[in-house]
């Protein structure tokens, strides 16, 4: 991967398929383990899930910026969309027991469970959501160093 | 790989074999129509048997939800049946496991309705 790449996508689901699957292979290449790339790629599914239904509403005039950069410490995952930006005060929260049989609002603690930091910028003229998760030691840029 | 879903009768169980994902889009209305197509030919005992279910994303639990609560608002039955480590993990953290009626053995799922 180079330092920095990103995609601008319609809001369909195919761009949520898209998203998932540049995020499985970035994260893979990057030396992420089985598990951290199932949740990375999870989170980012998940926050192109909100971007496309929630933030666009399928809108085809409206489009997902997604963008994946490595640091020397993290992965950082940005997603954008074009909507009306969303209340952060009324997210309800999943676990709470009135809401556990509820059929939706579990994408954004989701992401929450699995990336080390999670970022939400809501805006009048939409939202962004970061989702950072540090590189490992045993990362493969770590090991081409040790090499 | 879509989702693919069959069903089979056991001693007057329905068992739906899943296989593939159940996402938001195609899998999850997959699994929806099926239910409500049973429930509405009387078929209330439902095992939902996931052994080949290898993803799963906020969609798809809750259509898992919504399959067990519509179920059970119609007087039946819904279990869930041989969850793969990433499902049985999601339904964990987001304290599900406890509210599904979870099997890892079809005999015993089956007998286990009332």
């Amino acid at each position: 991967m180079e330092q920095q790449v990103s995609y601008t996508l319609d809001s369909t689901l195919d761009t949520v398929d898209h998203a998932e699957e540049s995020a499985t292979r970035i994260a893979t290449e990057l030396g992420f383990g089985e598990d951290e790339v199932m949740q990375i790629s999870m989170a980012v599914r998940e926050g192109a899930v909100n971007a496309v239904l929630h933030g666009n509403q399928y809108a085809p005039d409206k489009k997902v910026t997604l963008a994946f950069e490595r640091t020397p410490e993290d992965l950082v995952i940005t997603i954008r969309d074009q909507g009306r930006g969303i209340d952060l005060n009324g997210i309800p929260n999943p676990l709470a027991p009135e809401n556990l049989l509820k059929t939706s609002g579990r994408g954004i603690f989701l992401m929450r469970s699995f990336m080390d930091v999670v970022e939400i910028r809501p805006s009048q003229t939409g939202t962004e959501v970061k989702l950072i998760k540090h590189v490992h030691v045993n990362s493969v840029g770590h090991k081409e160093d040790s090499q | 790989m879509s989702m693919k879903l069959s069903t089979r009768q056991v001693d007057g169980v329905t068992i739906v074999d899943c296989s593939g994902r159940i996402t938001l889009g195609e899998g999850s209305v997959t699994l929806r129509d099926t239910v409500r197509d049973l429930l509405s030919k009387g078929n209330k005992k439902i095992v939902l048997n996931l052994a080949e279910v290898n993803y799963i994303d906020s969609s798809g639990i809750g259509e898992l939800v919504s399959a067990f609560t519509t179920t059970k608002n119609q007087g039946g039955e819904l279990k869930l049946l041989h969850l793969t480590k990433k499902v049985h993990d999601l339904l964990q953290i987001t304290k599900l496991y406890t509210v599904f009626d979870v099997k890892d053995d079809e005999t015993a799922a089956v007998k286990g309705f009332k």
